[in-house]
């Protein structure tokens, strides 16, 4: 068995699509229209035949009232890897990414969380070698 | 405290993150919750919405009042020795 999706509620799946690609730097690799939504997943550029993630509509009732509960505490819905994450954030500013928590380092791990303007924090994490 | 000394307006989120990486506190996020309400009713930690995020600041002025009440107490014991 293998994990292959993992999916983030998104208020509106092209606003999403254009910023997990064009903002964050994702690859397309579903868009299948399935009348008023789509199957649109996106996977990294480092692992195209890696993880997807599916940017899926988050118009059940549930979903709003969790999301938003989430964000009032500053849980991100999700955590993706990278390898330095003060030059991601710095990267990501650059292109008006709204960070809540600046790079911050946590001992064994550096993370640093942003709004995805789609209704949910996600946080970026590098975790730091052992000397 | 400290650590909300460290980055003023804090989420719980990143409190609780901070607290188990750096103080190897493992408390619930309930607990955590806890606490600061208890030192929200003692006044030493604020907490707004910013946002659509609930985030806190430590206020270090009810301690400055209780220095102001009790001014001397250090000095006083230095000149009893």
């Amino acid at each position: 068995m293998r994990i292959h999706l993992a999916s983030v509620p998104v208020d509106d799946q092209q606003k999403a699509l254009r910023f997990y690609t064009e903002t964050l730097g994702f690859q397309i690799k579903h868009n299948i229209p399935l009348g008023e939504y789509a199957w649109i997943t996106v996977v990294s550029e480092e692992a195209p035949e890696g993880m997807e993630l599916v940017l899926e509509p988050d118009d059940h009732p549930a979903v709003r009232p969790y999301k938003r509960a989430l964000v009032e505490d500053g849980i991100p819905i999700t955590s993706f890897a990278v390898d330095d994450v003060e030059a991601e954030h710095e990267r990501l500013k650059g292109r008006g990414v709204r960070f809540v928590q600046p790079p911050t380092d946590l001992g064994t791990v550096i993370t640093a969380v942003f709004d995805d303007t789609c209704g949910n924090l996600v946080q970026i994490a590098e975790e730091k070698r052992q000397p | 405290m400290d650590e909300l000394v460290d980055r003023p307006g804090q989420s719980l989120f990143e409190l609780c993150a901070r607290l188990t990486m750096r103080h190897g506190i493992n408390s619930s996020r309930q607990a955590i919750t806890q606490h600061l309400d208890v030192l929200q009713a003692a006044g030493l930690v604020r907490a707004r919405r910013v946002g659509r995020s609930r985030l806190h600041w430590f206020d270090s002025s009810p301690l400055k009042a209780i220095a102001e009440r009790w001014p001397n107490s250090t000095e006083e014991r230095g000149t009893e020795r």
